[in-house]
């Protein structure tokens, strides 16, 4: 119970610092935000009307009362999920282009994150079963290199080589031009074509590191006393590496993965940006690019609710799966 | 220095514990016998090299834009020229200097971090130690991408030293994890006790005591904070947070994207880049999986 009051304690706190990272950031950085808006309204070196650029900056929620009370409207505003209008995409909000972006971004990325998980850790098993062999060494060298290229690089390539060069895969987007989302079976299956390619590079790219702390920790666990009294016992040494051996080594890529499934619409900004995805890292972007501050900072907040909820889950999974952390209290 | 005080010295000199110059002696022959650690090390060796030489090295000046714009790699230019009219394989080497002071830039920043907040929090215990874990967890938790993003696009201009120092201040977090649960561990041994007694402050007993003996730890984590400081400012790069009129791997990639290289069938530009980085990348694991083998003898194997 402590254990649980103290993560929720800690989910609150990264919660606030978040918050108010984003509210200090614009504030305390020179330049003003609305300055460059409304010299984007209206145009170069033309006069603004005292009165419109008030009315402007009623209209964009930009406010001249002080920090605190500032805050306070801020703090009240997150609460209700109330991000203000997104510059770019007005009269909508920042909420409304939010929804509209991550469902892409869940069903993509999410999906490739759960298939990356597997195969990297049913890899790892296999390479420090085969230690020291062909296999190990190979396994892991290429992922040491996946692990070491920058992944819209590799994402890139994919797309010239099989896209362009091959026209195996759609180049960008996740639906043909000019066809409308519905649930029907001819469009379910263009946005499965659409999201192969860039399901695959995350795949390729983010396997490596799960294959190496699997890896890791199953050459940990091999060391340990009960495997040996298991080979003592005559086991068979298949069953020895699953039933003795990967059980206990992957509790910690088990936290990997709640963490990873909450770093899902964070690490999705390259790859929608190389495969124009319209997803939520595709929508930072342009927010980034634009100038939509409210739209990126929306996003942001967003995205960091989503990793410290995830954080908290495998928190709690930690000790459902493992009972020493039960026990011994914080490990 | 009174009588038992001399023999705790005495003491401690005979326990097991390392000074500066033996510890930097003893991870290098390691490294350097770990067959993986070896091929990094010549590898980011060359890297350097490349990276010191660049203006000597390169066919042609970065400033030239008297050639073809936009031509396919050729025997005059192995790697083609930029939409600007730019020798693509005299960009990528005299790059390197940026994109590797880029690297031990964040990594520098990153562990100067990580050892002040991770050993002050170790080796306190107590309130100091439950701050400062508290702010380590924050920021392990806080995507990095994003708030670089949001930090990158209301920061006033756009360079490689204003790149380094806030991917610097915001990947420290792991390193001082890693860090801190050593000091923990150190903390309670007998030679570091001894110090104690002797009277040695507490800056003194970390500097000269802790520090040499998770030596190897430090120079792992900057390693990785490098090799992560690299890629986040390459991304950063590519999106067009960077100084455009820079010359690194990442501006270059940018700058390839944006004038469509793939596109027009100029493959060289965006791969050679991607490549350079990678290759620097894959030297800084392959030097840390002789790190990894150094603190974990379990992952040595039997023989290499």
């Amino acid at each position: 119970m402590r254990y649980f009051l103290r993560r929720t304690l800690f989910l609150l706190g990264t919660l606030w610092v978040a918050i108010t990272l984003n509210f200090l950031i614009p504030r305390l950085m020179p330049g003003n935000p609305a300055s460059v808006m409304i010299a984007k309204f209206m145009g170069r070196g033309q006069q603004i009307n005292p009165q419109s650029l008030h009315a402007i900056e009623v209209m964009l929620g930009i406010s001249h009362a002080s920090l605190l009370s500032q805050y306070w409207q801020y703090l009240g505003q997150v609460v209700h999920f109330n991000f203000g209008l997104s510059y770019t995409q007005f009269p909508y909000s920042v909420t409304y282009v939010i929804a509209q972006a991550l469902p892409w971004t869940l069903g993509l990325v999410g999906l490739s994150t759960v298939l990356s998980f597997i195969i990297g850790t049913s890899l790892g098993i296999l390479a420090a079963w085969r230690r020291n062999k062909m296999t190990d060494s190979v396994v892991t060298s290429i992922s040491a290199f996946t692990n070491a290229f920058p992944y819209f690089w590799f994402a890139l390539a994919a797309v010239y080589f099989l896209s362009y060069l091959h026209n195996w895969f759609p180049l960008t987007g996740a639906y043909e031009i000019g066809s409308t989302p519905t649930f029907s079976g001819a469009f379910i299956l263009d946005v499965i074509r659409h999201g192969i390619l860039p399901a695959l590079t995350i795949v390729i790219s983010s396997m490596g590191g799960w294959l190496l702390g699997m890896r890791n920790n199953m050459i940990n666990t091999l060391g340990e006393d009960y495997v040996l009294l298991a080979s003592a016992k005559g086991l068979k040494s298949h069953w020895i590496a699953s039933m003795y051996v990967a059980r206990n080594a992957i509790l910690p890529n088990i936290t990997g993965f709640a963490m990873a499934l909450g770093f899902v619409v964070a690490g999705s900004l390259l790859t929608e940006v190389v495969f124009a995805y319209p997803g939520i890292g595709y929508a930072m972007y342009n927010a980034v690019i634009n100038e939509d501050f409210p739209l990126m900072q929306g996003i942001f907040l967003i995205i960091v609710l989503c990793v410290i909820v995830a954080n908290f889950v495998a928190d709690l999974l930690y000790v459902l799966i493992d009972p020493r952390v039960r026990r011994g209290g914080e490990s | 220095m009174t009588q038992s005080a001399v023999e705790i010295h005495a003491y401690s000199r005979a326990e097991k514990r390392h000074t500066w110059s033996e510890m930097w002696g003893m991870i290098f022959k390691t490294l350097w016998r770990n067959k993986k650690s070896r091929v990094g090390l010549i590898i980011l060796g060359i890297f350097i090299l490349v990276a010191i030489t660049g203006p000597l090295l390169a066919p042609y000046s970065i400033a030239d834009t008297n050639f073809a714009t936009s031509a396919a790699p050729s025997a005059r230019h192995w790697l083609g020229t930029t939409q600007a009219g730019q020798d693509v394989l005299s960009q990528l080497i005299v790059g390197t200097g940026d994109s590797v002071i880029t690297a031990f830039g964040v990594g520098f920043i990153a562990t100067l971090l990580a050892i002040i907040l991770g050993i002050s929090s170790g080796y306190a215990a107590g309130w100091l130690d439950d701050i400062l874990s508290f702010i380590t967890n924050v920021f392990l938790v806080l995507p990095g991408l994003p708030l670089l993003i949001v930090l990158a696009s209301y920061a006033p201009g756009k360079g490689i030293g204003l790149i380094i120092l806030i991917v610097g201040f915001t990947s420290w977090p792991w390193g001082a994890r890693v860090l801190r649960s050593q000091v923990a561990t150190l903390r309670s041994r007998d030679f570091i006790l001894a110090a104690k007694l002797a009277g040695d402050s507490a800056p003194r007993i970390l500097v000269r005591e802790v520090l040499p003996n998770m030596l190897s730890l430090v120079i792992a984590s900057f390693l990785s904070s490098s090799l992560y400081g690299l890629l986040t400012a390459v991304g950063l790069e590519f999106l067009g947070l960077g100084d455009p009129n820079a010359v690194s791997w990442g501006s270059m990639l940018y700058w390839a994207q944006n004038a469509g290289a793939l596109m027009n069938g100029q493959w060289a530009w965006i791969l050679a880049p991607g490549l350079c980085i990678a290759c620097f990348g894959m030297s800084l694991v392959f030097i840390n999986f002789g790190f990894d083998e150094l603190s974990n003898p379990r992952l040595r194997g039997d023989y290499e």
